[in-house]
């Protein structure tokens, strides 16, 4: 992974004693909360509704087990005891003191992490592929990319103060793993008739309350030009973006209002005036880059997995593990690990500090020191010995870390809802604990294959309802918590925005609900089609006509 | 008035002038309106500069940089980004030399960003220390990507 340079370790440092000082002036009263309040959101700090909350940038949700373990000690020391993953690859913590940050920063710095740009009208975390080297179905590493737009990106004095927030999401896969139309730029890394590596950049997605999916700017930057692409295209918006009305003002309104093709004949004039600049980059530094994120030395000639040495209570399990919590990995004798952080026993996302150690670990043992976070809110061991597995799982299942869910309906992405977020209408998370508690048979959920359940809380959308295949959202209705619901949402290749089907429902109602969506399902099914793909075959009716059955 | 000029904190007579109000003797600066109302005569006196509100584009001053001595921007909200990008684009794309002046809701944690897109003099708010705000200008003495200018202070000084 990236090893900060000189550079990169003083200006975390400088930024650590510059917010200690703004902490001091707010705590005399040089600041006031209105003057702070920026300064704070751009070093990720959040008034929420019972205490501050920290998000912690964990760029593009790459992690040593160092870093791991500096978080698992941060909750310890300075939060209560937990930290909960976010779906932009970030940790949020939830109770720490205004004067603690201070010191909580500095603790990152030691392991070469921040909370820079975490919040803000500014340009955030950069967020990729969780198989991000070590996916079979890669086109070229996202990670050096992700990693130079971190670097451009950090304390950018002209786009520091934009009309909105504005993220950016990068992969280099075939599958979308990382929701790139969901993102203010998306880009997807592409080769072109020559073979070259260059960038295919969509910009002006983005959820919230009006959610849109991201348009295609320009088909094949060539990565010496990225930099000057992306901020040309920053430039615009920063100059043209609504500044009125904050729910006008991210670019996909932007985009929609000009026009995609106004919008990027705009663009192309900036980035030609600006091409040869100081940002276009020279081979030697993309080869730099590239350089921290060599393949690290995979042992070949490994021996096999071999189920059959298991005890027969405990193969089946096993097995059901492997099938669904690991992944084809690039390297012969090897896989891709998940972790669910969807237990029953937890928040979605939320993970204890002794899990954290733990985990940080297993990594050591059985993945090369390395961790990655997920946009669905999971962690992943990325280079783990196939042989191995069977010693990998009883570890993780022995502290309730091998929960056999992945990609199917418990493994569902929630914000954090009225529990903590001032803004709720709803308790998402209580809502998911429903749904956790009513589909708890593991063969039924393996039936209903893969699915993807969105909740948010509120319209703002951090859960990504719209694209979930079935997306949850807490309204506010007589000052009670009701449900929406909307069928049909993706968020990876296919990308699509659900649909709501008919009118909320009370709280105690939306597992009765969502069980009668999947019975439809698994009634009209043909073969293995999965959820999405029979809705998108049949349309809402069916599924309406069973979620209102019993009051019309 | 005492403002921050190249670094230092400097005496300033620079005064901007409602469109209201004649103009007095000595160097001024009138509204985007009025520059365009008397550009000839205003030219002449060699000492007018023209200051903008966030909404203004500097697209009419174009042909004229050579005859402005200072081009100012007000940040009614400090968080109105738009002035950063306007510096940029005079410093670098149109290589204007004059004076670039931030006023208004300008603050101590605003000026290294302001300073790095090109702006060299600040009317710091009113009611904030000039001192104090001048050392905004050391928070950082590294920077990770191009712009107008590097952090004033480096870091070996
Ligand atoms: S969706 Fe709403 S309730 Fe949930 S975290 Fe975001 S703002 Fe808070």
């Amino acid at each position: 992974m990236y090893q900060y340079d000189d550079d990169n370790r003083r200006i975390v440092r400088e930024r650590v004693a510059q917010f200690r000082d703004q902490v001091r002036r707010r705590l005399d009263g040089a600041l006031s909360e209105e003057e702070f309040r920026p300064l704070r959101l751009q070093n990720g700090l959040y008034l929420q509704r019972h205490a501050y909350m920290l998000r912690v940038a964990i760029p593009y949700g790459i992690l040593s087990t160092t870093q791991l373990r500096q978080l698992a000690l941060i909750a310890r020391r300075w939060d209560r005891d937990y930290g909960h993953f976010t779906t932009r690859q970030n940790i949020q913590y939830n109770w720490p003191k205004l004067e603690d940050v201070p010191d909580i920063l500095d603790a990152l710095a030691d392991v070469e992490m921040h909370a820079i740009q975490t919040s803000g009208n500014c340009i955030r975390n950069t967020t990729s592929d969780p198989f991000a080297g070590v996916a079979r179905d890669e086109v070229a590493d996202p990670r050096p990319v992700c990693e130079l737009i971190r670097q451009w990106s950090t304390f950018h004095p002209e786009f520091a103060y934009l009309p909105r927030k504005f993220k950016i999401a990068v992969t280099g896969a075939e599958n979308d793993r990382a929701a790139i139309a969901a993102h203010d730029i998306g880009i997807r890394l592409v080769r072109n008739d020559e073979g070259r590596v260059g960038a295919a950049v969509y910009a002006g997605g983005g959820l919230g309350r009006t959610p849109v999916l991201a348009t295609l700017v320009n088909g094949f930057v060539e990565l010496t030009d990225l930099l000057s692409y992306i901020e040309a295209i920053l430039r615009v918006y920063n100059l043209s973006g609504d500044r009125k009305n904050k729910y006008k003002a991210r670019i996909k309104i932007l985009v929609k209002t000009m026009g995609a093709d106004a919008f990027r004949a705009a663009v192309e004039e900036e980035f030609t005036a600006i091409r040869q600049g100081a940002l276009q980059l020279d081979t030697t530094e993309l080869d730099r880059m590239a350089t921290f994120f060599a393949p690290p030395t995979w042992t070949t000639g490994l021996p096999p997995l071999d189920p059959a040495s298991l005890p027969d209570d405990e193969r089946p399990r096993f097995e059901r593990w492997l099938q669904r919590n690991t992944h084809d990995h690039r390297a012969e004798g090897y896989r891709i690990v998940s972790i669910s952080l969807k237990s029953p026993e937890r928040p979605p996302g939320d993970a204890t500090s002794a899990q954290m150690d733990l985990l940080a670990d297993l990594a050591d043992e059985f993945s090369l020191g390395e961790v990655r976070v997920t946009h669905e809110q999971n962690l992943v061991l990325p280079h783990v010995e196939e042989h191995r597995l069977p010693d990998l799982w009883r570890a993780l299942d022995q502290h309730a870390l091998a929960t056999p869910n992945i990609g199917t309906l418990t493994d569902m992405i929630c914000c954090p809802g009225l529990d903590f977020c001032a803004l709720a209408n709803a308790g998402s998370i209580s809502v998911a604990r429903s749904i956790t508690d009513r589909f708890d048979n593991l063969d039924y959920l393996y039936d209903l294959g893969e699915l993807q359940l969105k909740i948010s809380g509120c319209i703002n959308a951090c859960g990504h309802h719209h694209v979930g295949h079935i997306g949850i959202l807490g309204i506010n209705k007589n000052d009670e918590e009701w449900y929406q619901i909307m069928l049909g949402g993706s968020a990876t290749d296919d990308a699509s925005l659900g649909r709501i089907i008919g009118p909320a429902v009370p709280r105690e109602k939306v597992p009765d609900v969502l069980e009668a969506i999947l019975h439809t399902y698994v009634q009209q099914r043909e073969g293995e089609e999965r959820f999405l793909d029979t809705y998108r075959r049949l349309g809402a009716k069916p599924f309406k006509e069973a979620a209102y059955a019993d009051h019309p | 008035m005492r403002i921050i000029r190249d670094l230092e904190i400097v005496e300033d007579n620079r005064t901007r002038v409602p469109d209201d109000q004649p103009l007095p003797d000595g160097p001024v600066l009138v509204s985007l309106d009025r520059w365009r109302q008397d550009r000839d005569t205003l030219r002449e006196r060699g000492d007018v500069g023209v200051y903008l509100s966030p909404e203004e584009d500097t697209h009419d001053l174009l042909d004229d940089l050579q005859d402005l001595p200072a081009i100012a921007f007000e940040l009614p909200k400090f968080a109105d980004g738009r002035p950063y990008s306007r510096a940029r684009l005079l410093r670098e794309r149109h290589e204007y030399d004059g004076e670039l002046r931030a006023f208004g809701d300008v603050l101590r944690d605003q000026l290294l960003y302001l300073h790095r897109c090109g702006f060299n003099a600040f009317e710091v708010r009113a009611d904030k220390d000039l001192d104090d705000a001048l050392r905004g200008l050391r928070d950082f003495t590294v920077a990770l990507q191009p712009a107008s200018a590097p952090p004033p202070f480096g870091a070996d000084v």
